[in-house]
């Protein structure tokens, strides 16, 4: 009983938080709909473990507790490599971004100081 | 040939060591070359003392690697309208005599590769380095159905085709800009040929070479011409011919 409410507790500790830094604008929607929808999965299964129970024996899982893990590592490597995408995308937006801050710094540079033509 | 313009292009981090010797021996060379140097986030004076030398300096804020700084050059030759971009390294390495050559090879070609491995070249690679630098050596040869010998030099021509195709896609992972950018060219049909150049020891910097930079050289590069051939013929917006 008291795992079940440390589960809970944990759940709406992270929804609450998670909730208001989408509020305060600190996190954007698409990161935070994510982990707003596993809390809120985590927070139903600590306060209906028989659901749990009900889904494994459905898949054939003899520990209902494995599941659980199974599913958690699933969607935190789905987060992940999400993260990763973005950081990737990031990366080359950045990039990109520095070559034209490069190139128009030459440009004024080129206008306010024109080298002497041969 | 009276209006065509070139642009030679040195990817440069931390070089104040050789840098203006390497823009005095190119311009002495190649007078009729604009010599640009991308200063690729140097921390010492590597900007300045090119500056002073005589070439256009365009300064990267950050460090962004050779792949990056060299995007950088094909996107300043491509608005600034030239016909071919050779590219050089800082170090000294090369001989800038032989900008010609690689120029001329561009008649047939839309990208000419200096290679190092001729019969009276001076360089020699041994150990893992060597057998990673064959092995891409294969695969590339295969994939262009014409041989390149040294896909790593830094020492290469690009023409009018190839600044816009590069100027839009250059591979910029850390070791995989000069495998990976030979693999984007043979991808969207770009011809590849390949010169003899004179390799000479570096004059300053320390070289980044050992059995470990082998093995990751060789992972990565295998990795871009991967990607690359599985994108299955990648043309990039915009026309190339």
């Amino acid at each position: 009983m008291s795992a079940q409410l440390l589960g809970a507790f944990a759940s709406i500790v992270t929804f609450v938080f998670v909730f208001s830094l989408l509020r305060r604008g600190i996190l954007r929607e698409k990161y935070a709909v994510l982990w707003l929808l596993f809390s809120g999965a985590a927070l139903f299964f600590s306060v209906f473990p028989a659901a749990l129970l009900w889904v494994s024996t459905r898949l054939n899982v003899a520990e209902p507790v494995n599941l659980l893990f199974f599913a958690t590592l699933v969607m935190l490597i789905l987060v992940a490599i999400q993260l990763s995408y973005e950081l990737s995308r990031h990366e080359a937006r950045i990039r990109r971004l520095a070559e034209e801050v490069a190139l128009l710094n030459e440009q004024l540079n080129e206008e306010r100081f024109p080298r002497d033509s041969d | 040939m009276g209006l065509e313009r070139f642009l030679v292009a040195i990817p440069a981090w931390n070089e104040r060591g050789s840098i203006e010797d390497v823009i005095g021996k190119v311009n002495q060379h190649q007078p009729q070359c604009d010599v640009l140097v991308v200063n690729d986030g140097s921390t010492d004076d590597t900007a300045t003392l090119a500056a002073e030398a005589g070439a256009t300096v365009v300064s990267l804020p950050f460090n962004v690697g050779v792949g990056g700084a060299m995007r950088t050059a094909f996107l300043y030759a491509e608005r600034h309208g030239y016909q071919a971009v050779v590219q050089i390294d800082a170090d000294g390495q090369h001989d800038p005599a032989d900008v010609n050559r690689v120029l001329q090879g561009l008649d047939s070609a839309d990208v000419v590769v200096g290679t190092r491995f001729h019969p009276t070249s001076q360089y020699f690679v041994g150990g893992p380095r060597r057998w990673a630098m064959v092995l891409l050596s294969l695969a590339l040869s295969r994939m262009n159905r014409g041989r390149i010998s040294d896909p790593t030099s830094g020492f290469r021509a690009a023409g009018p085709r190839a600044i816009r195709l590069f100027s839009v896609e250059y591979p910029a992972d850390y070791l995989g800009d000069t495998v990976g950018s030979l693999a984007i060219a043979i991808r969207s049909n770009l011809t590849i040929h390949e010169t003899p150049v004179t390799m000479y020891f570096r004059q300053s910097g320390r070289p980044s070479k050992n059995a470990l930079w082998s093995a990751l050289y060789l992972g990565r590069a295998t990795l871009a011409i991967l990607a690359t051939s599985l994108k299955g013929g990648y043309i990039p917006k915009g026309d190339l011919s």
